[in-house]
């Protein structure tokens, strides 16, 4: 029952509702990408090279005369599964290390030095880093965004688990015997639900414009895969002639991103009590 | 308070150690050998093996850790691979850009921030309020190459007020290198303006709920003196953090605006070295980017004891 309740009240904010049914669409479109690509992505026509948005090529062609729409709904795919993949791993891994630090004093502090130590990096620079060494792979990508993200999640998890621990239904748990892995499970855990929810759209949100940074340099995705980032890097160069090659790629990292924050900040607003209640 | 001050220092040392450890396997656990990389084809395997030992290469780990460690007591990061020239040399080369960059973008970031998230607090829920937070959060979804293509393309290319590309002409004088830096500025400052916009509005709504603030409106001060003096100026300290860990990010974490404008910045070094497994490059500048963060840090926490006398812990 609880959560009809909440999907309700959040789809009753017009914003998150449109950002939602972007999200959607976006997703929708990156999946069915064979159906809705209208052309192969990578079919290249020398005679059709930078062609502007007409008819027959939407969003124009790039420098190789490859369909920017159908390269943009095809890259959607990588884009969205490596930011999703960068999210869920970020968040499953933070979680538990937040835990295992919040829960048990002992290990809260060497744990958090580590979190510190790792987040005095800059997020970017420690990504190359991790993707020079590990080799350019969509899943090495992934990995060192996973490595990147994961002291944030694990920050937030260990300041929530920190107040959890001292509550009473904890307390009255331990007290009738309930093993500590238990407590964890169905005490603590579930209580994190929402923290963490937040957390993972706006990690999903920095992965896609991580991604794309990465593809940028050089150093993310092999650049024959098609994702916004490495059309943005491959076509740069001939922005000046041809904006429009580097201006829908761009519009479609802006628009995920910022859906995926909206949603976020639609489940923040949800979770503060003090909103809740006037939103009713 | 010294007890404070101690444990403070004894957790930032406990932290820098973690980062020397973590840079060092970091460096060390990459594929390739740079050796051979530098060398190129032509070479035998006694040059590769003489190199090799020349760089300290053919050593054990832990014992290359603890060189390195030793050469780092006495200020010595190593000498780079492919620049022919100590890390700290080429650091040094590259810290101008960088560091000019980042106090102007911050500058632009808290011109447009603090203002911005200050209207927003006041005017909580308001048409105001719902327009400046959806542009920080427009601002947080924008990629900074993107934004500076755009901005290379309007401003530069386009009106010519900019140069496309670079820090001048070496030698140039400082006036030219500023004109140079005000595009990637401009694109760092407004990404950045939305974590302020956010923060000053998150700072300001907690000041503003304040009992002292509820006073200062009973007793009939103008709303404007209530905003400014009482509660603006109380809600700066943590606003201030905030902009001194945005100028320690930049350093090193600029990378793609330094890239897309031709800077030859810290960020810049970096992914050269990567690129050409550069390790000791890598090795030192990771560690002074992120022993810069440490400080700066640290030192945020030492002026909120001098400037919030109830930070007495």
């Amino acid at each position: 029952m609880k959560l009809p309740l909440a999907l309700k009240l959040l789809l009753r904010r017009r914003i998150v509702l449109f950002a939602l049914l972007v999200l959607s669409l976006i997703t929708v479109l990156a999946l069915g990408a064979e159906l809705f690509g209208r052309v192969d992505p990578n079919d290249t026509a020398v005679l059709e090279r930078l062609r502007g948005p007409s008819g027959a090529h939407w969003l124009g062609t790039d420098e190789l005369g490859r369909d920017v729409y159908a390269r943009i709904v095809h890259g959607g795919r990588y884009s969205l599964l490596i930011a999703a993949g960068t999210a869920l791993g970020a968040v499953l891994m933070g979680t538990l290390l937040g835990l295992v630090a919040g829960f048990f004093k002992r290990l809260d502090g060497p744990l958090m030095r580590l979190v510190d130590a790792m987040m005095s990096f800059p997020d970017i620079l420690l990504a190359i880093a991790l993707v020079a060494i590990l080799g350019p792979s969509m899943f090495n990508v992934v990995l060192a965004l996973v490595l990147v993200y994961t002291p944030r999640v694990a920050r937030v998890v260990r300041a929530s688990t920190l107040v959890l621990r001292e509550l009473l239904f904890v307390e009255a748990a331990r007290a009738v015997g309930v093993s500590t892995p238990l407590i964890l499970w169905r005490h603590i855990l579930p209580n994190l639900i929402s923290p963490v929810l937040v957390q993972l759209s706006f990690i999903f949100a920095y992965a896609i414009l991580a991604e794309a940074g990465l593809s940028f340099l050089g150093v993310g995705v092999p650049p024959e895969i098609p994702t916004w980032g490495t059309m943005v890097a491959g076509s740069q160069s001939y922005a000046h002639q041809a904006f429009w090659v580097v201006l829908f790629p761009g519009l479609a990292i802006i628009f995920t991103a910022l859906s995926l924050q909206l949603v976020g900040d639609g489940v923040r607003d949800l979770l503060d009590p003090k909103l809740k209640k006037s939103m009713k | 308070m010294l007890k404070y001050l101690l444990s403070r220092l004894g957790g930032m040392a406990v932290v820098m150690a973690i980062v020397a450890v973590l840079v060092f396997l970091l460096t060390r656990a990459a594929p390739g050998d740079p050796v051979a990389v530098l060398l190129g084809d032509q070479a035998t395997p006694a040059d590769i093996a003489r190199v090799r030992v020349q760089y300290g290469l053919d050593q054990p780990l832990p014992l290359q850790f603890a060189y390195w460690l030793r050469e780092l007591a006495q200020g010595n990061l190593g000498d780079s691979i492919f620049l022919q020239r100590p890390v700290t040399q080429a650091l040094w080369e590259r810290a101008e850009p960088t560091l000019l960059l980042a106090l102007m973008a911050v500058a632009v970031a808290a011109l447009i921030g603090v203002p911005c998230g200050v209207v927003s607090a006041v005017f909580r829920g308001r048409l105001v309020d719902q327009c400046f937070t959806g542009i920080a959060m427009l601002g947080a979804s924008i990629p900074s190459f993107w934004l500076g293509l755009v901005l290379i393309q309007l401003f530069a290319v386009s009106l010519g007020w900019f140069p496309v590309s670079g820090y001048g002409e070496p030698g140039a004088p400082l006036g030219q290198r500023l004109h140079a830096l005000v595009l990637p500025a401009l694109v760092l400052g407004l990404l950045n303006s939305a974590l302020i916009i956010r923060f000053t509005r998150a700072s300001m709504l907690d000041v503003l709920g304040e009992d002292y603030v509820r006073t200062a409106r009973s007793k009939g001060l103008p709303e404007g003196v209530v905003v400014f003096k009482h509660a603006l100026r109380n809600a700066l300290v943590p606003i201030v953090t905030v902009l001194g860990l945005t100028v320690a990010l930049m350093i090193g974490g600029a990378v793609i605006t330094e890239t897309v404008f031709g800077l030859p910045g810290v960020g810049n070094l970096v992914v050269n070295a990567v690129l050409r497994r550069d390790y000791p490059v890598i090795q030192g500048a990771l560690l002074v980017i992120a022993a810069i963060y440490v400080l700066i840090n640290f030192l945020i926490d030492l002026l909120y004891m001098v400037v919030d006398p109830r930070v007495k812990v």
